[in-house]
């Protein structure tokens, strides 16, 4: 298809700071926004979460709104990112025409866990609540405060949420349904997903390792980010960041919640990816991978990039040492990072590996490099087997 | 774009599993709900696999596995779904668990479950299907949203065959919720008799329908998909107006050529006003037609309207069961639906005859 | 309880924690390997037996080679709660 797709903006709100600036920052200064949780009230204090240290009221004064009782903080941090992007792209006067694809996955739940049993006796004095518990409303919130009313949708699956929005967005454009889109994804941190992961016994006791031998678990974190998307066409003389110039959505149709060992679902993920891109798996400078940090994924995505790259596996780390996993936010926020990678010309290193991991040959790069930066693969992995590969090019 | 629409599964309130089109008698209850007529899951999925799924998972995998026996054969490159509310049942049951065992010992399956690609993941699991695999979560145009990717997929040749589908299950819980909102009709009325009078509140329903969109027509086609809009804001009849004729328009094409409007009318006057407006403008010639008397209001309402309307082309007829107007001597080759939900989240399916 | 009574309680617990709805106590053999063959059980209903262990008997295990080997059959498990006292 001929038409390209620039980002021309991104906006970013996460454990390791509010806005590109500080996130770039702590990222260059290894600095990792995972610790002892404080806002989020749960009996499972002892595990470490990525948190975004600001409350409700003060991420809405962030988001320049004044806080209603509707507000969840997926919305509100959704909204910060999503305005970061916008202003940065300079887009605003054309946002009536934009679409939207936002992605979560549990909602406004950080409302539900204080309102759902109330909401569900019938007898809820809360009903203005009711409408800010589902998948679609932190989105279409976004959405009305822009200004945006058509092609607007949301997408929910699982941990590769905001890297389908990605996608999908991207090929919006590209289908000439619409010449811009803003695209991400926001998830709060909650009681559901801590116990969540918990429950299947996932959750790191000392925060996660991605690609250690010794890693024990994810670390649940918090965060949202959200990309201006433009065809080529329409961009004129604004600056652009990146191009999205490749992508592959595949279904491992393996497992519910885990990846298979031999990671045969992550190479056909990527080198689906390569291909839509015409480059080279040597074209690739940089990989940010999905590096969870529990034992399954990070073996297989370890083995698949042994795979696909061969001896020659490019600098590669996971940033949720820095993040923790935020879940539907994570492709998102992992775009933003890989465009950084490209604008500033940096690899950012792999934090908290002490221990080589046996199973796999290459290492994740740990020091932070100063190295020309064209083409960066991105990868999300999500339950149900959802593999998406995103794949940013400097222009 | 388009796509043919070549094969259908679909699980609604009305007899409609065994692939027939209102053949069997209308259900006609004053029960207030529309709960699903089921098949015996355990003959068209796998028991062990059965017996983690809740009910909307069940009815995910029974109408897309009908949909895909009714293909014969044809192994699709895509699974996209559209579901409101995905699997809450699941959802809350994690949720209230937390509470109920003070964040200690909780089972992981209501929370593996609780993920809103589970149906669409799960039919990749049973079917092998390693292809393409996503899900849309956005209220009343879940479904919407599933149609416009896969026609995407076909008019990108990523995909030859999409399996696409809209699910939603009625639980009590969320009844409970939407009732605060006066979302239900208090008075107990049957279903068929939902239009008449001037009330405020609907009958809440529940589905999944499933469809198998090829780039290819075969002698089993139903229908033709030709595009889709969505738009989300509180509207007037004039701004809706607007996105219809924009939408006829980049098709080449006038209300006058809309044989059958099919709208997503509830009973509900608190909402129902903008169908009953748009009534007003549409040509004298065009004939107009409800469904949610026969299925409920649920988020994906308009995956049962496509189903209705594919039958609708296929058939050159259209049930009474179903009319609201028709002309006389009308032939139906284009049929436009509209729905919203609570007049903020709107969507347009266009559909021809093959 | 004697450990034949013990292993027909486990085995309506089982059913009914894992949800199988065809199995009758009488099909399970308590001496048949729990995962892959017999029950065909995976690793998620391994978590929901332990689970099972710890709501009804208030046994709690940590180390994955003990669970292995606790989960090896049904009379294995109800050999672990005997040895406990926790019948």
């Amino acid at each position: 298809m001929a038409r390209r797709v620039f980002i021309t903006g991104f906006g970013i709100i996460s454990a390791i700071g509010n806005g590109v600036e500080e996130n770039f920052k702590s990222l260059t200064e290894k600095r990792s926004g995972i610790g002892k949780v404080s806002l989020l009230e749960t009996s499972l204090s002892n595990y470490p979460v990525g948190e975004i240290k600001a409350d409700s009221e003060t991420l809405a004064k962030m988001g320049g709104i004044e806080l209603s009782t509707i507000d969840s903080r997926t919305f509100l941090i959704g909204l910060i990112a999503a305005k970061e992007a916008v202003q940065m792209s300079g887009c605003e006067e054309y946002l009536s025409s934009m679409g939207l694809v936002g992605s979560n996955t549990v909602g406004g739940m950080d409302l539900n866990d204080r309102y759902y049993r109330e909401l569900i006796s019938g007898n809820g004095t809360n009903k203005d609540k009711v409408i800010s518990f589902d998948c679609a409303d932190a989105g279409e919130r976004i959405a009305n405060h822009l200004g945006i009313t058509r092609n607007i949708t949301t997408i929910s699956t699982a941990c590769s949420s905001s890297a389908n929005a990605i996608m999908n967005g991207t090929r919006m454009i590209k289908n000439g349904i619409a010449d811009r889109m803003l695209v991400g994804g926001m998830d709060a941190l909650s009681r559901f997903s801590i116990n969540g992961f918990n429950s299947l016994e996932i959750l790191s006791q000392t925060g996660c390792k991605p690609f250690d031998k010794n890693r024990d678990g994810i670390t649940a974190g918090e965060g949202a980010a959200f990309l201006v998307l433009e065809a080529e066409d329409v961009v004129g003389s604004r600056k652009i960041y990146g191009e999205v110039s490749g992508y592959a959505n595949r279904n491992e149709a393996f497992h519910a919640t885990a990846s298979s060992p031999d990671g045969e679902g992550a190479v056909q993920t990527m080198e689906k990816a390569l291909a839509s891109s015409y480059l080279q798996p040597s074209d690739i400078d940089y990989i940010n991978a999905h590096g969870t940090g529990t034992l399954v994924n990070d073996i297989s995505e370890g083995r698949a990039l042994d795979k696909v790259f061969g001896d020659n596996v490019p600098l590669f780390s996971s940033t949720k040492g820095y993040t923790g996993h935020t879940f539907a936010a994570a492709g998102a926020i992992e775009a933003v990072f890989s465009l950084l990678a490209i604008d500033r010309g940096v690899v950012f290193p792999n934090i908290a590996l002490n221990n080589k991991l046996e199973e796999m040959n290459a290492n994740p790069t740990t020091e932070l490099c100063q190295h020309p930066v064209r083409n960066v693969l991105s990868n999300s992995f999500g339950f149900g087997g959802s593999n998406t590969t995103l794949i940013f090019s400097k222009i | 774009m388009q796509a043919y629409i070549n094969s259908t599964g679909i699980i609604s309130p009305q007899q409609t599993y065994d692939g027939t089109f209102f053949a069997a008698p209308i259900v006609n209850t004053d029960s207030m709900i529309l709960n699903a007529m089921e098949p015996v899951y355990k003959e068209i999925i796998n028991p062990v696999l059965l017996r983690r799924m809740s009910h909307v998972i069940k009815m995910g995998l029974g109408a897309s596995n009908l949909c895909l026996k009714a293909a014969e054969g044809i192994r699709p490159d895509a699974v996209v779904v559209g579901t409101g509310l995905a699997c809450l049942y699941d959802l809350e049951k994690f949720l209230l668990s937390i509470d109920d065992y003070h964040e200690k010992m909780l089972s992981p399956i209501p929370f593996i479950n609780s993920s809103h690609n589970t149906v669409s993941s799960q039919i990749a699991i049973m079917n092998k299907l390693t292809g393409y695999n996503i899900t849309y979560c956005h209220r009343a145009i879940s479904f919407e949203s599933a149609l416009m990717d896969s026609l995407m997929l076909i008019a990108e040749n990523k995909a030859d065959n999409v399996l696409a589908g809209g699910i939603d299950e009625f639980l009590h819980n969320y009844y409970t919720i939407f009732n605060l909102l006066s979302y239900w009709r208090k008075e107990t009325i049957s279903n068929l008799s939902l239009f008449e009078g001037s009330h405020p509140g609907s009958i809440p329903g529940e589905g999944a329908a499933f469809f198998l969109l090829g780039k290819e027509k075969n002698e089993k086609t139903l229908a033709k998909l030709t595009d889709v809009q969505t738009f989300v804001t509180k509207c007037d009849v004039s701004y809706l107006k607007n996105e219809i004729d924009n939408l006829l328009q980049r098709n080449g094409l006038e209300r006058k050529d809309v044989d059958l409007f099919l709208l997503g009318r509830n009973g509900d006057n608190q909402h129902d006003g903008i169908y009953l407006d748009l009534e007003k403008i549409l040509p004298e010639t065009s004939c107009v037609a409800y469904f949610k008397h026969l299925c409920g209001e649920y988020m994906t309402a308009s995956s049962f309207a496509t189903w209705v309307a594919a039958n609708i082309l296929k058939t050159e007829n259209i049930p009474d069961c179903l009319i609201k107007k028709a002309p006389a001597q009308s032939q139906i080759k284009r049929i436009l639906i509209y729905n919203h939900y609570l007049e903020k989240e709107h969507g347009l399916i266009l559909l021809e005859a093959k | 309880m004697s450990e034949e009574e013990l292993i027909e309680q486990l085995k309506t617990q089982i059913i009914e924690a894992l949800s199988l709805e065809d199995i009758t106590p009488a099909d399970i053999d308590p001496d048949a390997p729990l995962f892959v063959e017999g029950l065909g059980l995976d690793s998620i209903d391994a978590i929901e037996l332990m689970l099972l262990l710890e709501r009804n008997y208030n046994i709690h295990i940590d180390d994955p080679k003990k669970r292995r080997e606790v989960l090896t059959s049904v009379r294995t498990m109800a050999q672990l709660i005997q040895s406990q006292g926790k019948e």
